[in-house]
């Protein structure tokens, strides 16, 4: 019998951290290799963990909901291999080293996130984050002394940056704190139901939050003429339909025009970074895609090397995917831009939150027969409303202005002539 | 002000109380004309006189039965155990009579006694002449257990002993005998009782210990000083009834505690003083506390190879120290 150790699996190159679901097995269960262990929820996605051995889950370490870091246990399993069958001296020798080592390194992962009662209470009343102390004691732990010492720097930075506010006439602007007592003043009647806010919807929320937060949102709206492009699809859609097996949507028109664009227009296509912007040099569009209580980000990968074909096949495997909750990692992480299909329910402008860290959003309003004036005569046209909301800090209007105008202009002339489907 | 060892800061202060106080006297085997085994009463026969230190019979349980009946009419006997692995016939005594008479007198009876036993191994004795038995006593409310480390402490605390007005058991490690050496003043002073001492001031780990293994410590943390592991070191010296404020205030100075003792592990002296860390420093603690002891096996082995193995010694105690520091 060998005891093993799961851990939360890297799932994405950005991701640091990752939340128990659901467990799917209880202690005491036997389960074979591959089979699955967990739901876990990253930033951006649900995954299940695969048991990298076969064996009895002798112990589960973190509880559902808890969020921790990769690497950090999450259960141990015992497996029925035997560690230690070998009758020839030199080698049990040779193996009780590694066993040995092996402890070690258990010893090791098993301190990360341990934490002794006095750190704990030290931490609390000095209002230290854990996360971010270095630990030297055993395995990396986080002892008392570290702390202590800490607090002692603190204290001297603190006294030092006192001694230069002494000298600076400083204006302190009031930081307004949002805590959970401001919502406790909501009066609940006895009909209203309280629903609890899922793992999920938290994710959403934060996320939101911080974007909100942290970037200064502009928005901007053109209108759009697409009579031509609606022609031209309803005329081929049948077919595509017939020969691709997928459906040709507009919202393909749009990626492929956007995509392009945003290769003309780099400074869209990038992401604020403190001191320095940086452009992005693939064109990554995430496309927000709804189900009925969650929002996923699917990523279509240099969507500018795509035919339309390509991009409708996509869009149709990503939507696939979101619908059953396939989605992977890989296939939400990398994008750099925002396209937002609001039109699919009906509206004709909204306010689209930027995908928090690129640079701009746009919501791809619903297309609407409009009267409109050509050459002093009314005519009923295919009008459909593209709205941009951009980081103020990297974008300005003019960039964006010509960016919108540059689309405007490519999907009004979208014609059989001029737009190869494939 | 003189050089002495642990025996003869022992010897200094029975020769003091006899002359201070003409209620002491010294009852035990060959502690006469021999002047002891060890020669813990060398001189005092020849000084204070065949009335005053007295040879007793070869039984245990008839040395504390006299001098527990000398003491309820007023006299202050010292009553010498040769070895304390013989003091189990007088445990009745000991502890149905002498801890027991002033509660049972509701106050009217008490029992100023002093019983000195030499313990603790490491001296090739064996079986019948290496064990601790400080734990037999260490729940007998009524009973004072103190056990000196230093022979300045071993003056001052059979003083404080002698001149108690009840039951102390002062066990004396043989081995610190003519071990260790300090200077000890002339003048009269005694050490209370019931109070730890620090020993050395530290701040990785704090050692809590009693007897010969406060002085190996001290060994060791002279060792350890050099390579940056600072040790703090609390020394018991009562182990019955515990200085619980004083073993609070050690393990706060650091939070990682280490205790000591030469008796088996489980239920000794040790084991009470890591509850009271339990109950009064879980937000202190930086680190499971630890526990170095004797095995748990019947007896102190004779032969010297399996007798370290036995023996708390000082590489055991800097391989905790270093381990425990490390965490």
């Amino acid at each position: 019998m060998a005891q093993k150790e799961i851990l939360m699996p890297q799932l994405g190159e950005s991701v640091t951290e990752g939340t128990i679901n659901h467990w799917l097995v209880k202690e005491g269960d036997y389960i074979n290799e591959y089979d699955p262990l967990a739901d876990v929820m990253t930033d951006k996605v649900n995954a299940e963990i695969p048991s990298s051995y076969s064996g009895t889950i002798k112990e589960i370490i973190v509880s559902e909901g808890e969020t921790v870091k990769v690497g950090s246990l999450l259960a141990y399993i015992e497996t029925e291999e035997t560690e230690n069958d070998n009758e020839d001296s030199e080698n049990n020798v040779v193996e009780n080293e590694e066993i040995k080592n092996n402890q070690n390194v258990d010893n090791e992962v098993r301190m990360a996130g341990r934490y002794s009662p006095a750190v704990l209470r030290l931490s609390e009343e000095h209002k230290i984050n854990l996360q971010e102390v270095t630990g030297t004691g055993l395995g990396g732990r986080i002892t008392r002394k570290d702390i202590l010492a800490l607090v002692e720097s603190n204290q001297q930075k603190l006294d030092e940056v006192k001694t230069i506010s002494k000298e600076v006439n400083q204006e302190k602007v009031p930081v307004k704190e949002t805590k959970e007592e401001s919502y406790s003043n909501i009066t609940l009647n006895e009909t209203d139901v309280e629903i609890p806010v899922t793992q999920l919807r938290k994710t959403i929320a934060n996320k939101m939050v911080q974007s909100k937060q942290e970037i200064p949102h502009a928005w901007m709206t053109v209108e759009v003429d697409v009579t031509d492009l609606v022609n031209y699809r309803n005329r081929v859609k049948e077919e595509f339909k017939e020969s691709e097996g997928v459906n040709l949507t507009y919202f393909a028109f749009f990626v492929k025009v956007i995509a392009n664009a945003l290769k003309k227009f780099p400074e869209l296509n990038s992401m604020w970074a403190g001191d320095k912007i940086i452009q992005k040099q693939n064109v990554n569009l995430s496309i927000a895609v709804a189900n009925d209580d969650q929002l996923f980000v699917p990523v279509i990968r240099s969507a500018d090397e795509m035919s339309i074909k390509g991009i409708a096949v996509k869009i149709n495997e990503l939507a696939e995917k979101a619908r059953r909750n396939r989605l992977t990692q890989d296939d939400v992480s990398g994008g750099t831009f925002t396209i937002n299909n609001t039109g699919t329910f009906g509206s004709i402008s909204s306010m689209g939150i930027i995908n928090h860290p690129q640079a701009a959003i746009l919501q791809i309003e619903s297309i609407v027969k409009r009267p409109v004036i050509i050459n002093e005569m009314f005519a009923a046209r295919d009008i459909v409303n593209l709205s941009l909301s951009l980081d103020h800090r990297i974008l300005d209007g003019l960039v964006c202005g010509r960016f919108l105008a540059y689309i405007k202009e490519r999907l009004e002339s979208i014609n059989e002539q001029t737009t190869n489907l494939f | 002000m003189a050089e002495m060892n642990y025996l003869q800061a022992i010897t200094s202060a029975m020769d003091d109380e006899l002359n201070r106080d003409e209620n002491v006297f010294v009852f035990g085997e060959d502690v006469g004309a021999k002047g002891g085994v060890f020669r813990a009463t060398d001189f005092l026969f020849d000084k204070h006189g065949e009335r005053r230190v007295i040879d007793a019979p070869l039984a245990e349980s008839g040395i504390v039965g006299v001098a527990i009946g000398a003491a309820m009419y007023g006299l202050r006997p010292i009553a010498e155990i040769q070895f304390a692995d013989f003091i189990l016939p007088a445990v009745n005594q000991i502890i149905s009579e002498a801890a027991k008479i002033r509660y049972r007198s509701n106050n009217d009876w008490n029992c100023p006694i002093t019983i000195r036993a030499p313990f603790g191994g490491g001296v090739n004795g064996a079986l019948y002449h290496s064990q601790s038995m400080e734990a037999i006593f260490s729940n007998q409310p009524g009973l004072k257990i103190v056990i000196p480390s230093s022979p300045y402490d071993a003056k001052g605390l059979l003083k404080a002993a002698i001149r108690d007005n009840d039951p102390v058991l002062f066990f004396e490690h043989k081995r610190a005998y003519r071990l260790i050496s300090e200077e000890v003043p002339d003048e009269d002073y005694v050490i209370p009782i019931g109070e730890a001492k620090v020993k050395h001031t530290g701040t990785d780990l704090t050692v809590i210990t009693y007897g010969l293994c406060v002085y190996q410590t001290l060994q060791v943390i002279k060792k350890l000083e050099a390579e940056g592991i600072s040790v703090h070191l609390l020394d018991l010296i009562t182990v019955y009834p515990l200085d619980k404020k004083t073993i609070i205030e050690a393990v706060k100075e650091t939070g990682k505690v280490l205790l000591i003792t030469e008796d088996n592990l489980e239920g000794s002296i040790i084991s009470e003083v890591s509850a009271i860390i339990a109950e009064n420093c879980l937000f202190e603690l930086d680190a499971p506390v630890r526990r170095l002891a004797g095995l748990d096996v019947p007896a102190m082995p004779y032969a010297p190879p399996l007798e370290k193995e036995f023996m708390v010694t000082e590489e055991k105690i800097e391989d905790a120290i270093r381990k425990l520091a490390e965490f």
